[in-house]
Protein backbone atom coordinates (compact mmCIF):
# COMPACT_ATOMS: atom_id res chain seq x y z
CA UNK A 1 0.00 0.00 0.00
CA UNK A 2 0.97 3.44 -0.37
CA UNK A 3 2.82 5.04 1.92
CA UNK A 4 1.04 8.17 4.33
CA UNK A 5 1.01 10.17 7.33
CA UNK A 6 -0.31 8.51 10.23
CA UNK A 7 -1.28 8.73 13.69
CA UNK A 8 -0.74 5.63 16.28
CA UNK A 9 -3.91 6.00 17.50
CA UNK A 10 -5.49 6.12 13.66
CA UNK A 11 -3.53 3.18 13.36
CA UNK A 12 -4.69 1.25 16.03
CA UNK A 13 -8.48 1.59 14.99
CA UNK A 14 -7.06 0.11 11.35
CA UNK A 15 -5.41 -2.61 12.37
CA UNK A 16 -8.49 -3.59 14.27
CA UNK A 17 -11.19 -3.34 11.43
CA UNK A 18 -8.22 -5.45 9.76
CA UNK A 19 -8.20 -7.98 12.09
CA UNK A 20 -12.16 -8.53 11.84
CA UNK A 21 -13.54 -6.41 14.74
CA UNK A 22 -16.74 -4.75 14.10
CA UNK A 23 -17.97 -3.37 17.17
CA UNK A 24 -16.64 -1.02 19.67
CA UNK A 25 -18.11 0.81 22.35
CA UNK A 26 -16.15 3.60 24.01
CA UNK A 27 -16.01 6.51 26.18
CA UNK A 28 -13.61 8.84 24.58
CA UNK A 29 -11.08 10.39 26.74
CA UNK A 30 -7.61 11.75 26.19
CA UNK A 31 -5.11 10.60 24.62
CA UNK A 32 -6.77 7.35 23.08
CA UNK A 33 -9.96 9.98 21.34
CA UNK A 34 -8.97 9.34 17.81
CA UNK A 35 -9.10 5.58 18.04
CA UNK A 36 -13.15 5.98 19.20
CA UNK A 37 -13.28 9.08 16.73
CA UNK A 38 -11.93 6.50 13.58
CA UNK A 39 -13.81 3.87 14.93
CA UNK A 40 -16.48 5.81 14.21
CA UNK A 41 -16.32 6.95 11.09
CA UNK A 42 -14.48 3.49 9.80
CA UNK A 43 -17.09 0.94 10.97
CA UNK A 44 -20.10 1.81 9.80
CA UNK A 45 -18.39 1.34 6.34
CA UNK A 46 -17.57 -2.32 6.74
CA UNK A 47 -20.81 -3.74 8.47
CA UNK A 48 -20.09 -2.81 11.79
CA UNK A 49 -21.18 -1.10 14.95
CA UNK A 50 -19.64 1.73 16.82
CA UNK A 51 -21.42 2.92 20.32
CA UNK A 52 -20.57 5.89 22.31
CA UNK A 53 -21.66 4.23 25.97
CA UNK A 54 -22.43 6.59 28.84
CA UNK A 55 -19.46 5.57 30.95
CA UNK A 56 -16.12 3.68 30.91
CA UNK A 57 -17.69 0.52 32.62
CA UNK A 58 -20.66 0.37 30.05
CA UNK A 59 -18.47 0.47 27.30
CA UNK A 60 -16.44 -2.68 28.37
CA UNK A 61 -19.60 -4.64 29.71
CA UNK A 62 -20.94 -3.77 25.74
CA UNK A 63 -17.76 -5.40 24.27
CA UNK A 64 -18.42 -8.26 26.48
CA UNK A 65 -21.57 -8.61 25.62
CA UNK A 66 -20.88 -8.44 21.36
CA UNK A 67 -17.94 -10.81 21.70
CA UNK A 68 -20.58 -12.99 23.30
CA UNK A 69 -22.85 -12.51 20.70
CA UNK A 70 -20.08 -13.57 18.07
CA UNK A 71 -18.63 -10.24 16.66
CA UNK A 72 -14.74 -9.21 17.22
CA UNK A 73 -15.05 -6.26 19.75
CA UNK A 74 -12.45 -3.61 21.11
CA UNK A 75 -12.72 -0.60 23.36
CA UNK A 76 -9.89 2.06 24.04
CA UNK A 77 -9.69 4.01 26.85
CA UNK A 78 -7.27 5.94 29.29
CA UNK A 79 -5.66 5.53 32.92
CA UNK A 80 -9.18 6.96 34.72
CA UNK A 81 -11.02 5.04 31.85
CA UNK A 82 -8.63 1.83 32.90
CA UNK A 83 -9.65 1.65 36.28
CA UNK A 84 -13.09 1.75 35.78
CA UNK A 85 -12.72 -1.28 33.75
CA UNK A 86 -11.37 -3.77 36.24
CA UNK A 87 -13.80 -5.64 37.29
CA UNK A 88 -14.97 -6.40 33.71
CA UNK A 89 -11.30 -7.35 32.65
CA UNK A 90 -11.71 -9.93 35.37
CA UNK A 91 -15.22 -11.12 33.89
CA UNK A 92 -13.72 -11.54 30.35
CA UNK A 93 -11.04 -13.42 31.48
CA UNK A 94 -13.22 -15.95 33.98
CA UNK A 95 -15.45 -16.03 31.46
CA UNK A 96 -13.19 -16.72 28.93
CA UNK A 97 -14.46 -13.74 26.61
CA UNK A 98 -11.77 -12.61 23.55
CA UNK A 99 -12.26 -8.62 23.13
CA UNK A 100 -9.39 -6.42 23.39
CA UNK A 101 -8.96 -3.19 25.75
CA UNK A 102 -6.33 -0.36 23.96
CA UNK A 103 -5.34 1.74 27.15
CA UNK A 104 -3.31 4.64 25.70
CA UNK A 105 -1.20 5.92 28.83
CA UNK A 106 -1.48 9.33 30.36
CA UNK A 107 0.50 10.57 33.67
CA UNK A 108 -1.52 9.29 36.50
CA UNK A 109 -2.78 8.64 39.57
CA UNK A 110 -6.71 9.96 38.94
CA UNK A 111 -7.11 12.50 36.33
CA UNK A 112 -3.68 13.34 36.18
CA UNK A 113 -2.08 15.40 33.33
CA UNK A 114 -4.27 14.50 30.65
CA UNK A 115 -2.21 15.13 27.85
CA UNK A 116 0.90 14.09 28.77
CA UNK A 117 3.13 11.13 28.38
CA UNK A 118 3.19 8.33 31.34
CA UNK A 119 3.82 4.55 30.95
CA UNK A 120 2.66 4.48 34.61
CA UNK A 121 0.22 1.73 33.86
CA UNK A 122 2.58 -1.03 33.65
CA UNK A 123 1.83 -3.15 36.81
CA UNK A 124 -2.22 -2.50 36.50
CA UNK A 125 -2.33 -4.24 33.57
CA UNK A 126 -1.22 -7.36 35.37
CA UNK A 127 -2.42 -6.64 38.38
CA UNK A 128 -5.46 -4.50 38.18
CA UNK A 129 -8.18 -7.28 38.42
CA UNK A 130 -8.71 -9.43 41.69
CA UNK A 131 -7.77 -12.70 41.44
CA UNK A 132 -5.13 -14.79 39.42
CA UNK A 133 -5.72 -14.09 36.11
CA UNK A 134 -3.70 -14.66 33.05
CA UNK A 135 -2.99 -11.47 30.95
CA UNK A 136 -1.41 -10.77 27.40
CA UNK A 137 0.02 -7.37 26.97
CA UNK A 138 1.49 -6.00 24.19
CA UNK A 139 3.09 -2.56 23.88
CA UNK A 140 4.35 -1.05 20.45
CA UNK A 141 6.92 2.06 19.45
CA UNK A 142 5.90 3.05 16.27
CA UNK A 143 2.67 3.35 14.06
CA UNK A 144 3.09 0.59 12.11
CA UNK A 145 3.54 -1.55 14.80
CA UNK A 146 0.69 -0.72 16.54
CA UNK A 147 -1.13 -2.00 13.39
CA UNK A 148 0.73 -4.59 13.62
CA UNK A 149 0.10 -5.41 17.35
CA UNK A 150 -3.76 -4.43 17.33
CA UNK A 151 -3.86 -7.27 14.38
CA UNK A 152 -2.06 -9.26 16.87
CA UNK A 153 -3.85 -8.18 19.95
CA UNK A 154 -7.30 -9.07 18.33
CA UNK A 155 -6.00 -12.50 17.10
CA UNK A 156 -4.66 -14.06 20.29
CA UNK A 157 -7.55 -12.82 22.31
CA UNK A 158 -9.92 -15.34 19.62
CA UNK A 159 -6.93 -18.05 20.08
CA UNK A 160 -6.85 -18.00 23.93
CA UNK A 161 -10.41 -16.40 24.62
CA UNK A 162 -8.93 -13.71 27.11
CA UNK A 163 -8.97 -10.16 27.43
CA UNK A 164 -6.06 -8.73 25.76
CA UNK A 165 -4.50 -5.56 26.64
CA UNK A 166 -3.07 -2.92 24.04
CA UNK A 167 -0.73 -1.13 26.57
CA UNK A 168 0.12 1.94 24.13
CA UNK A 169 1.65 5.40 25.61
CA UNK A 170 0.62 8.75 24.50
CA UNK A 171 3.78 9.18 22.19
CA UNK A 172 3.05 6.65 19.87
CA UNK A 173 -0.76 6.92 20.30
CA UNK A 174 -0.17 10.80 19.01
CA UNK A 175 2.32 10.69 16.62
CA UNK A 176 2.06 10.68 13.57
CA UNK A 177 5.02 9.01 10.90
CA UNK A 178 5.16 7.83 7.11
CA UNK A 179 3.62 4.07 7.07
CA UNK A 180 2.94 1.94 4.64
CA UNK A 181 0.48 -0.87 5.86
CA UNK A 182 -0.12 -3.99 4.61
CA UNK A 183 -2.54 -4.80 2.20
CA UNK A 184 -3.74 -7.95 4.21
CA UNK A 185 -3.46 -9.83 7.00
CA UNK A 186 -3.76 -13.02 8.89
CA UNK A 187 -6.86 -13.39 11.30
CA UNK A 188 -7.52 -16.31 13.73
CA UNK A 189 -10.99 -16.76 12.71
CA UNK A 190 -13.55 -16.95 15.68
CA UNK A 191 -13.51 -20.55 17.95
CA UNK A 192 -16.63 -22.68 16.80
CA UNK A 193 -17.99 -25.72 18.63
CA UNK A 194 -16.88 -29.07 17.35
CA UNK A 195 -19.86 -31.09 18.70
CA UNK A 196 -23.62 -30.73 18.74
CA UNK A 197 -25.65 -30.82 21.50
CA UNK A 198 -26.78 -34.33 20.85
CA UNK A 199 -22.84 -35.17 20.89
CA UNK A 200 -22.93 -33.85 24.04
CA UNK A 201 -21.39 -30.24 23.60
CA UNK A 202 -20.13 -28.35 26.80
CA UNK A 203 -19.48 -24.84 26.37
CA UNK A 204 -16.57 -24.68 28.48
CA UNK A 205 -15.12 -27.98 28.03
CA UNK A 206 -11.52 -27.04 26.97
CA UNK A 207 -10.40 -28.04 23.68
CA UNK A 208 -6.57 -29.96 22.82
CA UNK A 209 -5.21 -26.74 23.83
CA UNK A 210 -6.55 -25.96 26.68
CA UNK A 211 -9.17 -23.22 24.77
CA UNK A 212 -12.60 -23.53 25.11
CA UNK A 213 -14.85 -23.61 22.07
CA UNK A 214 -17.58 -21.81 23.27
CA UNK A 215 -20.67 -21.28 21.06
CA UNK A 216 -21.69 -17.54 20.16
CA UNK A 217 -24.90 -16.43 21.87
CA UNK A 218 -27.96 -17.27 19.27
CA UNK A 219 -25.99 -20.40 17.29
CA UNK A 220 -28.96 -22.58 19.39
CA UNK A 221 -26.87 -23.78 21.63
CA UNK A 222 -27.77 -23.41 25.80
CA UNK A 223 -25.10 -20.90 27.42
CA UNK A 224 -24.53 -19.78 30.75
CA UNK A 225 -21.72 -17.50 31.33
CA UNK A 226 -21.18 -16.32 34.54
CA UNK A 227 -18.39 -14.53 36.89
CA UNK A 228 -18.31 -17.41 39.66
CA UNK A 229 -16.03 -19.81 39.05
CA UNK A 230 -18.17 -22.80 36.88
CA UNK A 231 -17.56 -26.58 35.43
CA UNK A 232 -17.55 -27.63 31.71
CA UNK A 233 -21.42 -26.46 31.57
CA UNK A 234 -20.54 -22.85 31.87
CA UNK A 235 -22.60 -23.11 35.78
CA UNK A 236 -21.40 -22.39 38.83
CA UNK A 237 -19.58 -25.44 41.07
CA UNK A 238 -18.14 -24.76 44.66
CA UNK A 239 -16.04 -27.13 44.79
CA UNK A 240 -11.83 -27.01 45.80
CA UNK A 241 -11.25 -29.52 42.87
CA UNK A 242 -13.26 -27.39 40.02
CA UNK A 243 -11.61 -24.73 40.79
CA UNK A 244 -7.89 -25.47 41.34
CA UNK A 245 -8.69 -26.84 37.63
CA UNK A 246 -10.53 -23.71 36.39
CA UNK A 247 -7.31 -21.36 37.92
CA UNK A 248 -4.98 -23.73 36.66
CA UNK A 249 -6.63 -24.23 33.19
CA UNK A 250 -6.68 -20.48 32.91
CA UNK A 251 -3.03 -19.40 33.14
CA UNK A 252 -2.45 -22.72 31.58
CA UNK A 253 -4.16 -22.05 28.65
CA UNK A 254 -1.61 -19.46 27.82
CA UNK A 255 1.62 -20.22 29.72
CA UNK A 256 1.95 -23.84 27.58
CA UNK A 257 2.71 -21.60 24.17
CA UNK A 258 5.85 -20.32 25.97
CA UNK A 259 8.12 -17.72 24.23
CA UNK A 260 5.88 -17.89 21.00
CA UNK A 261 3.93 -15.27 21.85
CA UNK A 262 6.50 -13.10 23.88
CA UNK A 263 8.01 -10.71 21.23
CA UNK A 264 11.20 -8.96 22.11
CA UNK A 265 14.07 -6.93 19.89
CA UNK A 266 17.70 -6.80 20.40
CA UNK A 267 19.75 -3.88 18.70
CA UNK A 268 23.43 -3.66 19.19
CA UNK A 269 23.39 -6.61 21.42
CA UNK A 270 26.15 -8.62 20.38
CA UNK A 271 29.00 -7.19 22.07
CA UNK A 272 27.38 -4.86 24.27
CA UNK A 273 28.54 -4.62 27.81
CA UNK A 274 25.23 -2.58 28.91
CA UNK A 275 21.98 -2.62 28.42
CA UNK A 276 18.88 -0.75 27.74
CA UNK A 277 15.47 -2.14 28.87
CA UNK A 278 12.55 0.03 27.04
CA UNK A 279 9.23 -0.18 25.50
CA UNK A 280 6.88 1.85 23.71
CA UNK A 281 7.62 5.47 22.83
CA UNK A 282 10.60 5.69 25.65
CA UNK A 283 12.17 2.74 23.34
CA UNK A 284 12.62 5.32 20.70
CA UNK A 285 14.29 7.32 22.36
CA UNK A 286 16.69 4.63 23.87
CA UNK A 287 17.34 3.53 20.48
CA UNK A 288 18.80 7.38 20.03
CA UNK A 289 20.66 7.16 23.02
CA UNK A 290 22.53 3.28 21.79
CA UNK A 291 23.25 5.02 18.71
CA UNK A 292 24.83 7.90 20.06
CA UNK A 293 27.00 5.84 22.56
CA UNK A 294 28.01 3.41 19.87
CA UNK A 295 29.31 6.61 17.71
CA UNK A 296 31.44 7.47 20.79
CA UNK A 297 32.56 3.91 21.04
CA UNK A 298 30.76 2.79 24.38
CA UNK A 299 29.63 -0.97 23.82
CA UNK A 300 25.49 -0.64 24.52
CA UNK A 301 22.44 -2.55 23.54
CA UNK A 302 18.93 -2.27 23.67
CA UNK A 303 16.40 -5.13 24.16
CA UNK A 304 13.04 -3.53 23.78
CA UNK A 305 10.27 -5.80 25.01
CA UNK A 306 6.85 -5.29 22.65
CA UNK A 307 5.04 -7.95 25.08
CA UNK A 308 5.27 -6.60 28.33
CA UNK A 309 2.84 -9.17 29.74
CA UNK A 310 3.27 -12.13 29.91
CA UNK A 311 7.04 -11.01 31.10
CA UNK A 312 10.07 -11.89 29.32
CA UNK A 313 11.85 -13.49 31.73
CA UNK A 314 13.82 -15.95 29.03
CA UNK A 315 15.08 -12.61 26.97
CA UNK A 316 16.10 -10.22 30.70
CA UNK A 317 18.03 -13.67 31.57
CA UNK A 318 20.12 -14.15 28.56
CA UNK A 319 20.73 -10.35 28.40
CA UNK A 320 21.99 -10.36 31.91
CA UNK A 321 24.05 -13.38 31.96
CA UNK A 322 26.05 -11.21 28.87
CA UNK A 323 26.11 -7.62 29.98
CA UNK A 324 27.84 -5.86 33.66
CA UNK A 325 24.60 -3.71 33.91
CA UNK A 326 20.85 -2.98 32.70
CA UNK A 327 19.24 0.17 32.67
CA UNK A 328 15.29 0.24 32.83
CA UNK A 329 13.99 3.57 31.11
CA UNK A 330 10.70 3.67 31.47
CA UNK A 331 8.35 6.71 32.12
CA UNK A 332 7.13 5.90 35.91
CA UNK A 333 8.63 6.20 39.60
CA UNK A 334 9.70 2.26 38.90
CA UNK A 335 7.60 -0.38 37.76
CA UNK A 336 8.92 -3.10 34.83
CA UNK A 337 12.74 -2.63 36.60
CA UNK A 338 11.08 -4.66 39.75
CA UNK A 339 10.49 -7.61 36.95
CA UNK A 340 13.85 -7.13 35.12
CA UNK A 341 15.61 -7.44 38.39
CA UNK A 342 13.32 -10.74 39.39
CA UNK A 343 14.36 -12.25 36.32
CA UNK A 344 18.01 -11.09 36.16
CA UNK A 345 18.34 -12.99 39.16
CA UNK A 346 21.44 -10.96 40.26
CA UNK A 347 23.41 -12.18 37.09
CA UNK A 348 24.19 -8.07 36.76
CA UNK A 349 23.22 -4.59 38.11
CA UNK A 350 19.91 -3.52 37.11
CA UNK A 351 19.27 0.63 37.62
CA UNK A 352 15.97 2.58 37.16
CA UNK A 353 16.26 5.33 34.77
CA UNK A 354 12.48 7.08 35.74
CA UNK A 355 10.70 9.83 34.69
CA UNK A 356 7.21 10.92 35.59
CA UNK A 357 7.45 14.97 34.92
CA UNK A 358 4.70 14.89 31.59
CA UNK A 359 7.84 15.17 29.84
CA UNK A 360 8.67 12.03 27.33
CA UNK A 361 12.64 11.20 27.73
CA UNK A 362 15.11 13.48 25.71
CA UNK A 363 18.48 10.39 24.53
CA UNK A 364 20.92 12.61 26.71
CA UNK A 365 18.86 11.42 30.26
CA UNK A 366 19.18 7.22 29.70
CA UNK A 367 22.59 8.14 28.22
CA UNK A 368 23.48 10.07 31.54
CA UNK A 369 21.68 6.96 33.65
CA UNK A 370 23.86 4.52 31.60
CA UNK A 371 27.12 6.13 31.69
CA UNK A 372 26.42 6.49 35.65
CA UNK A 373 25.98 2.92 35.75
CA UNK A 374 29.57 2.48 33.51
CA UNK A 375 31.67 4.71 36.27
CA UNK A 376 29.89 3.00 39.21
CA UNK A 377 30.92 -0.51 37.99
CA UNK A 378 34.88 0.87 37.40
CA UNK A 379 34.79 2.16 40.98
CA UNK A 380 34.09 -1.31 41.74
CA UNK B 1 19.28 15.44 5.72
CA UNK B 2 17.61 15.92 9.15
CA UNK B 3 15.41 19.02 9.71
CA UNK B 4 13.51 20.07 12.88
CA UNK B 5 10.60 22.28 12.49
CA UNK B 6 8.20 23.51 15.48
CA UNK B 7 5.05 25.34 14.86
CA UNK B 8 3.83 27.25 17.92
CA UNK B 9 0.63 29.49 19.11
CA UNK B 10 -2.39 29.34 21.09
CA UNK B 11 -5.02 26.59 20.66
CA UNK B 12 -7.59 27.65 18.15
CA UNK B 13 -4.74 28.93 15.53
CA UNK B 14 -4.46 25.80 13.83
CA UNK B 15 -0.58 25.12 14.25
CA UNK B 16 -0.91 21.31 14.82
CA UNK B 17 -3.22 20.98 11.39
CA UNK B 18 -0.59 23.29 9.88
CA UNK B 19 2.13 20.86 11.01
CA UNK B 20 0.38 17.50 9.86
CA UNK B 21 0.05 18.76 6.45
CA UNK B 22 3.55 19.94 5.96
CA UNK B 23 4.29 16.61 7.31
CA UNK B 24 1.78 15.03 4.96
CA UNK B 25 3.48 16.68 2.17
CA UNK B 26 6.79 15.50 3.31
CA UNK B 27 5.65 11.81 2.91
CA UNK B 28 4.52 12.58 -0.54
CA UNK B 29 8.04 13.63 -1.44
CA UNK B 30 9.13 10.60 -0.40
CA UNK B 31 10.50 11.64 3.11
CA UNK B 32 10.88 10.18 6.25
CA UNK B 33 8.65 12.47 8.45
CA UNK B 34 7.02 12.30 12.15
CA UNK B 35 4.68 14.41 13.69
CA UNK B 36 3.95 15.41 17.57
CA UNK B 37 2.34 18.02 19.33
CA UNK B 38 2.09 18.68 23.06
CA UNK B 39 -0.52 20.98 24.08
CA UNK B 40 -3.14 21.84 27.59
CA UNK B 41 -6.52 20.03 28.56
CA UNK B 42 -7.90 23.14 27.45
CA UNK B 43 -9.78 23.63 23.32
CA UNK B 44 -9.08 26.97 22.88
CA UNK B 45 -6.14 29.35 24.19
CA UNK B 46 -3.99 27.17 25.72
CA UNK B 47 -0.27 26.67 24.55
CA UNK B 48 -0.30 25.12 21.44
CA UNK B 49 2.88 23.55 19.95
CA UNK B 50 3.51 20.77 17.31
CA UNK B 51 6.50 19.42 15.73
CA UNK B 52 8.17 18.28 12.66
CA UNK B 53 11.20 16.39 11.73
CA UNK B 54 11.57 15.60 8.31
CA UNK B 55 14.98 13.21 7.18
CA UNK B 56 16.42 11.09 4.51
CA UNK B 57 16.39 8.32 7.36
CA UNK B 58 13.85 6.26 9.84
CA UNK B 59 13.64 8.47 12.74
CA UNK B 60 13.60 7.33 16.54
CA UNK B 61 13.90 9.87 18.66
CA UNK B 62 10.34 11.46 17.65
CA UNK B 63 10.73 14.87 19.21
CA UNK B 64 13.04 18.06 18.58
CA UNK B 65 16.45 18.51 20.00
CA UNK B 66 17.07 21.67 18.51
CA UNK B 67 14.92 23.63 15.70
CA UNK B 68 15.80 24.74 12.29
CA UNK B 69 12.97 26.73 12.17
CA UNK B 70 10.35 28.04 14.68
CA UNK B 71 6.93 29.27 14.25
CA UNK B 72 5.49 32.10 16.48
CA UNK B 73 2.24 32.66 16.38
CA UNK B 74 1.63 34.52 19.67
CA UNK B 75 4.19 36.36 22.23
CA UNK B 76 4.30 33.85 24.75
CA UNK B 77 5.56 31.28 21.83
CA UNK B 78 7.69 33.09 20.69
CA UNK B 79 9.28 34.04 24.25
CA UNK B 80 9.37 30.12 24.92
CA UNK B 81 10.18 28.49 22.33
CA UNK B 82 13.14 30.53 20.18
CA UNK B 83 15.52 29.95 22.60
CA UNK B 84 16.83 26.35 21.04
CA UNK B 85 16.69 27.37 17.65
CA UNK B 86 20.17 25.83 15.99
CA UNK B 87 22.73 29.19 15.80
CA UNK B 88 21.39 29.31 11.85
CA UNK B 89 17.90 28.93 12.19
CA UNK B 90 15.56 30.94 11.50
CA UNK B 91 12.26 32.56 13.75
CA UNK B 92 8.99 33.43 11.74
CA UNK B 93 6.68 35.45 14.05
CA UNK B 94 3.34 36.67 13.58
CA UNK B 95 4.63 40.21 13.54
CA UNK B 96 0.78 41.85 15.04
CA UNK B 97 0.95 38.89 17.41
CA UNK B 98 4.12 39.05 18.63
CA UNK B 99 4.80 42.53 19.09
CA UNK B 100 7.59 42.07 21.28
CA UNK B 101 10.31 40.26 18.56
CA UNK B 102 12.64 38.23 20.63
CA UNK B 103 16.28 39.11 20.58
CA UNK B 104 17.48 37.00 17.59
CA UNK B 105 19.66 37.34 14.41
CA UNK B 106 17.64 35.46 11.88
CA UNK B 107 13.86 36.56 12.09
CA UNK B 108 11.20 37.36 9.89
CA UNK B 109 8.18 38.69 10.70
CA UNK B 110 5.08 38.58 8.26
CA UNK B 111 1.73 40.16 9.12
CA UNK B 112 0.21 36.52 9.59
CA UNK B 113 -2.92 37.12 10.71
CA UNK B 114 -3.89 40.16 9.47
CA UNK B 115 -3.17 38.64 5.87
CA UNK B 116 -5.43 36.01 6.24
CA UNK B 117 -8.67 38.23 7.87
CA UNK B 118 -8.15 40.94 4.83
CA UNK B 119 -7.36 39.32 2.07
CA UNK B 120 -9.06 35.90 2.35
CA UNK B 121 -11.69 36.51 4.77
CA UNK B 122 -11.14 35.01 7.69
CA UNK B 123 -8.09 35.40 10.79
CA UNK B 124 -8.93 31.30 10.57
CA UNK B 125 -6.74 31.02 7.14
CA UNK B 126 -3.67 32.40 9.79
CA UNK B 127 -2.32 28.72 9.80
CA UNK B 128 -2.45 28.09 6.42
CA UNK B 129 -1.00 31.71 5.27
CA UNK B 130 1.80 30.65 7.62
CA UNK B 131 2.23 27.30 6.21
CA UNK B 132 3.00 29.15 2.74
CA UNK B 133 5.45 31.00 4.36
CA UNK B 134 7.40 28.57 6.33
CA UNK B 135 6.96 26.77 2.80
CA UNK B 136 8.92 29.26 0.92
CA UNK B 137 11.59 30.47 3.60
CA UNK B 138 12.70 26.77 4.83
CA UNK B 139 12.41 25.36 1.26
CA UNK B 140 12.12 21.42 2.47
CA UNK B 141 9.46 20.99 0.30
CA UNK B 142 7.72 21.99 -3.43
CA UNK B 143 5.36 24.60 -2.71
CA UNK B 144 3.46 22.13 -4.96
CA UNK B 145 3.76 18.91 -2.43
CA UNK B 146 2.04 21.40 0.41
CA UNK B 147 -0.11 22.78 -1.89
CA UNK B 148 -1.60 19.18 -2.41
CA UNK B 149 -1.43 18.13 0.97
CA UNK B 150 -3.51 21.28 1.70
CA UNK B 151 -5.88 20.26 -0.35
CA UNK B 152 -6.47 16.93 0.64
CA UNK B 153 -6.81 17.81 4.35
CA UNK B 154 -9.05 20.86 4.00
CA UNK B 155 -13.07 20.59 4.02
CA UNK B 156 -13.78 20.53 0.00
CA UNK B 157 -16.03 24.40 0.14
CA UNK B 158 -12.90 25.69 2.06
CA UNK B 159 -9.83 24.15 -0.76
CA UNK B 160 -9.59 27.42 -2.97
CA UNK B 161 -10.05 29.78 0.08
CA UNK B 162 -7.13 27.75 1.94
CA UNK B 163 -5.06 27.76 -1.38
CA UNK B 164 -5.68 31.11 -1.57
CA UNK B 165 -4.25 31.35 1.92
CA UNK B 166 -1.15 28.99 0.95
CA UNK B 167 -0.08 31.20 -2.04
CA UNK B 168 -0.42 34.90 0.09
CA UNK B 169 1.47 33.18 2.95
CA UNK B 170 4.42 32.33 -0.03
CA UNK B 171 4.07 35.83 -1.74
CA UNK B 172 4.41 37.42 1.76
CA UNK B 173 7.54 35.38 2.36
CA UNK B 174 8.84 36.63 -0.67
CA UNK B 175 10.73 40.03 0.29
CA UNK B 176 12.85 38.08 2.69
Amino acid sequence: MKARLMQGNEACAEGAIAAGVRFFAGYPITPSTEIAETMARMLPLCGGKFLQMEDEIASMGAILGASLAGVKSMDATSGPGFSLKQELIGYGAVAEIPCVLVNVQRVGPSTGQPTAPSQGDVMQVRWGTHGDHPIIALSPWSVRETYDATVMAVNYSERFRTPVILLMDEIVGHLRERVELPDSVEIYPRRQPKKTRAEGYQPYEPDEDLVPNIADFGKGYHIHVTGLIHDETGFPVGSPEVTEKSIRRLHEKIARVGEEIIHTYEYCMEDAEYAVVAFGGTARTAYETVRRMREQGKKVGMLRLMTIWPFADAAIKRVAKKVKGIVVAELNYGQIVHEVRRAAEGRCEVALCGKYNMKAFEPEEIEEAVKAMMEGGANK
Amino acid sequence: MKKELRFSGSGGQGVITAAIIYAEAAVDEGKEAVQSQSYGPEARGGASKAEVILSDYKIYHPHITSPDVVLAMTQKAADKYYADLKENGLLIIDEDLVPNAPNFKNIVKIPITKIAAEQVGAALYSNIVALGAVTRLTDFLSFDAVKKAVENRVPKHTIDANVKALQLGWDAAKVW
